[in-house]
């Protein structure tokens, strides 16, 4: 168990300087850099242009020597100031950062919550209208684009106003508010977005959920199950479900980082002040340090999400050994 | 044929590998329900839902693609995909010639204007019926995008109408539209948008760059696919290492953020010929992974073949082995991955302008036309801004179709 974990920490290092790399030669190749704007106003001296340029290195163009210039502190923890605003990056992400694992959360639960039990319904009770119903809702999320389905949810809460069109929380009252109503004003702005993002997943899912039980259900140990004249449901939940879900949560693993750029889309629709709409935004003013700590906070997060789902796994299914 | 049963082999472990694409083994789907009257009835030992006996009578004596093709048929959903994918594509070609307007011809004085559509009117002020015509358009005044109907002017339907000059393809270059109204009456059939152009005429345009975009991203990535899996698979040790590096790390981040990051690179300011190229390599830039990875895994087990030791027995050279005699072998595989991916691409140019960094006003695609909505008040108050997505929709869905069909189709294990 120990030395798995060290041996998928140690892989995901390479991986790690990998993206990042990539993401500095991308930004450093890029035409421009974040004092262009400052450049045109009159009042910014071109010395203070000058001393600023210095300072972050944005007179090298070379790929490596800036990489460098970003990894040494980076290793010691310390993954610098953003330009634009100048408070350090950590600081800008940390909030950010919980507000987009809130809504992949989110959109995890509702996809799993909503999966399961219609797949196996669909399995069990094949080609019957559960079935045909469960089919076509997961043909429409697999089909149905993202943007569409956001706005089309925003159109459906601008008319009826049964739910926010966007943002975290309400901008008036939210000060006033106590713990309780935060917390009820924050789930009543997480439903339109966690629909959006969690619609895909359950459609995968739900698929494969029910493919899976309907092999399950053809095994020879649940003809003999029910030849020893168990009920039905013990027959589903007590030997079927444990197996069948098994490759589901492989499936887990794999989403994680649809689930991310997924995210990107969803939190920029709804105004969710999320890590992708960050990532948007400083990508956008050139913000060199933000883009790459939130590109590293992206990976470290695919890897400890990809290290939960093989741990999931191992737990659940005996067979699978942590070696 | 040996060849043949270790394809089969091949593409069951392919389908192992992508857990996420597994299908259950021939039960599930049922499309042989209309057939079995009109061919002769399956053994009962053999009844199941995709009436094996049955398909394997009407194969006998054909090519495998002939029996692609006959399977794909009885699938109704996937010929339903196709049948919309050639009307959408038609659309597009034709694009010019269908779209009463062009795409950047903005009326500024008629902004939002209602769709049209349930306007056209068959019965005049007399209760007779008269060919099919729509009233003059008179803004009320003093109001943003209030219209009333003028019932003093009427502009009969016209087919092959003169209108803007267009070409189809660069080949033919024409004046004469499909359909239209005579000036000054407007034929707005799916409304218009912010600054008054035809919504209907620009999804027609929006087609071209939304819809090609798919095919071109898919043909680039498929190429890149096929030769770094070919040389992957086939050369095997260091080689095979590094590129399935390169490939995992590619697969590891969230695509979206990549194709941002890349997007950046390109900076601004450019023609909206250079942007449709640039969305075009970073969406294949990005999407070649999964495919090399998963033609290198049936390289790995096709390059123990004995007509590839024979190949190379006689002395033909990697390249010639690699390109002439594996990677044919993939080829059925590739065609059903390469139509489930199309979306991929469709959805990552819509994405791409919706953000604002992808194909720019006034040239119109599908993402760009949807970032009108983004506004709340504008999207519940002309919720008709949302029409392209309702066809991004039916294109995303009817590629879904044909590429499950097509899998199904190519699927050995259903035809012994």
């Amino acid at each position: 168990m120990r030395t798995f974990l060290i041996r998928r920490l140690l892989a995901a290092i390479p991986l790690i300087i990998f993206v990042t790399f990539f993401t500095k030669a991308m930004l450093v190749l890029s035409p421009g850099n974040f004092l262009d704007e400052l450049r045109l106003r009159p009042n910014i001296s071109r010395d203070y242009l000058e001393r600023m340029e210095q300072k972050y290195h944005l007179d090298s163009k070379n790929v490596f020597e800036r990489y460098w210039y970003w990894l040494k502190p980076a290793m010691g923890g310390d993954l610098g100031d953003s330009f634009i605003t100048a408070a350090p990056v950590t600081t800008l992400i940390g909030q950010r950062l919980l507000n987009t694992l809130m809504l992949t959360g989110a959109a995890l639960v509702f996809s799993w919550a909503l999966a399961i039990p219609l797949g196996v319904l669909a399995g069990v009770y094949r080609n019957r209208w559960v079935d045909k119903l469960c089919s076509f809702i997961s043909f429409f999320g697999l089909s149905i684009p993202g943007v569409f389905f956001s706005l089309l949810l925003i159109l459906f809460a601008a008319k009826t106003g049964w739910f926010p069109v966007g943002g975290i929380h309400d901008q008036i009252n939210w000060d006033y508010m106590n713990g309780w109503q935060r917390l009820m004003d924050t789930l009543w702005h997480l439903v339109l977005p966690t629909i959006v993002l969690g619609t895909l997943g359950m459609a995968q899912y739900m698929r494969q959920m029910r493919s899976e039980m309907i092999e399950t259900l053809s095994q020879d140990y649940i003809r003999t199950a029910r030849a020893k004249g168990l009920s039905q449901r013990r027959i589903i939940f007590r030997h079927a479900l444990g197996n069948a879900i098994n490759p589901l949560v492989t499936l887990f693993g794999l989403s994680l980082a649809y689930l991310l750029a997924g995210a990107l889309v969803t939190e920029y629709i709804f105004a969710w002040p999320g890590l992708g709409t960050l990532v948007y935004e400083a990508l956008r003013d050139k913000d060199e340090p933000l883009v790459m700590a939130a590109v590293t906070m992206l990976v470290c997060m695919l890897v400890i999400g990809n290290l939960i789902a093989d741990l999931l796994l191992a737990i659940i299914d005996p067979r699978i050994r942590l070696e | 044929m040996p060849d043949r049963r270790t394809l089969e082999e091949a593409s069951r472990e392919v389908t192992a590998e992508r857990a996420h694409d597994a299908q259950p083994i021939v039960m599930e789907r049922a499309p042989g329900e209309a057939v079995v009257e009109t061919l002769p009835p399956a053994a009962p030992a053999l009844a199941t839902p995709f009436n094996e006996a049955a398909l394997a009578l009407a194969a006998r004596g054909r090519s495998p693609s002939e029996i692609i093709w006959l399977k794909l048929r009885r699938n109704r959903t996937a010929m339903l995909g196709l049948y919309i994918l050639i009307a959408l594509y038609l659309a597009a070609v034709l694009a010019g010639f269908i779209a009463p307007y062009k795409y950047d011809d903005a009326d500024h004085d008629l902004p939002f204007h209602p769709p049209m559509i349930t306007r056209i009117h068959l019965v005049d002020e007399q209760g007779k019926f008269s060919r099919p015509f729509v009233y003059g358009i008179s803004p009320v005044s003093g109001e943003h995008a209030t219209y009333n109907e003028d019932r003093t002017k009427k502009y009969p339907l016209r087919l092959f109408i003169k209108g803007s000059r267009y070409h189809i393809l660069w080949l033919i270059h024409s004046d004469v539209h499909l359909f239209g109204v005579d000036e000054p009456g407007r034929l707005f059939l799916f409304g218009s948008d912010i600054v008054g152009q035809d919504i209907f005429s620009r999804i027609l345009y929006g087609a071209q760059v939304s819809l090609s975009i798919g095919i071109f991203g898919i043909i680039i990535s498929m190429l890149i696919g096929m030769t770094v899996g070919g040389i992957a698979g086939y050369f095997g040790g260091v080689t095979d290492f590094l590129l399935m590096r390169g490939v995992e790390a590619l697969l590891a981040v969230p695509s979206l953020y990549f194709i941002l990051i890349l997007r950046q690179m390109f900076g601004t300011g450019l023609s909206s010929m250079q942007l449709y190229l640039i969305i075009v390599i970073i969406l294949a830039f990005i999407g070649w992974a999964t495919e090399a990875r998963v033609i290198r895994g049936m390289v790995l087990s096709l390059k123990e073949q004995e007509y590839v030791l024979a190949a190379r027995a006689l002395g033909f050279t990697d390249a010639r082995i690699i390109i002439r005699h594996i990677l044919p072998n993939t080829l059925s595989f590739v065609i059903v991955t390469a139509s489930l991916s199309v979306p991929f691409y469709i959805l990552g140019e819509v994405v791409l302008s919706f953000l604002g960094v992808g194909i720019q006003e006034p040239e119109a695609s599908w993402g760009n036309m949807l970032s009108a909505a983004q506004n709340p008040r504008y999207l519940s108050d002309f919720p008709w801004v949302l029409a392209p997505g309702v066809f991004i929709f039916i294109a995303v869905m009817a590629w879904n179709f044909l590429g499950d069909g097509l899998r199904d189709a190519t699927d050995p294990r259903t035809l012994s």
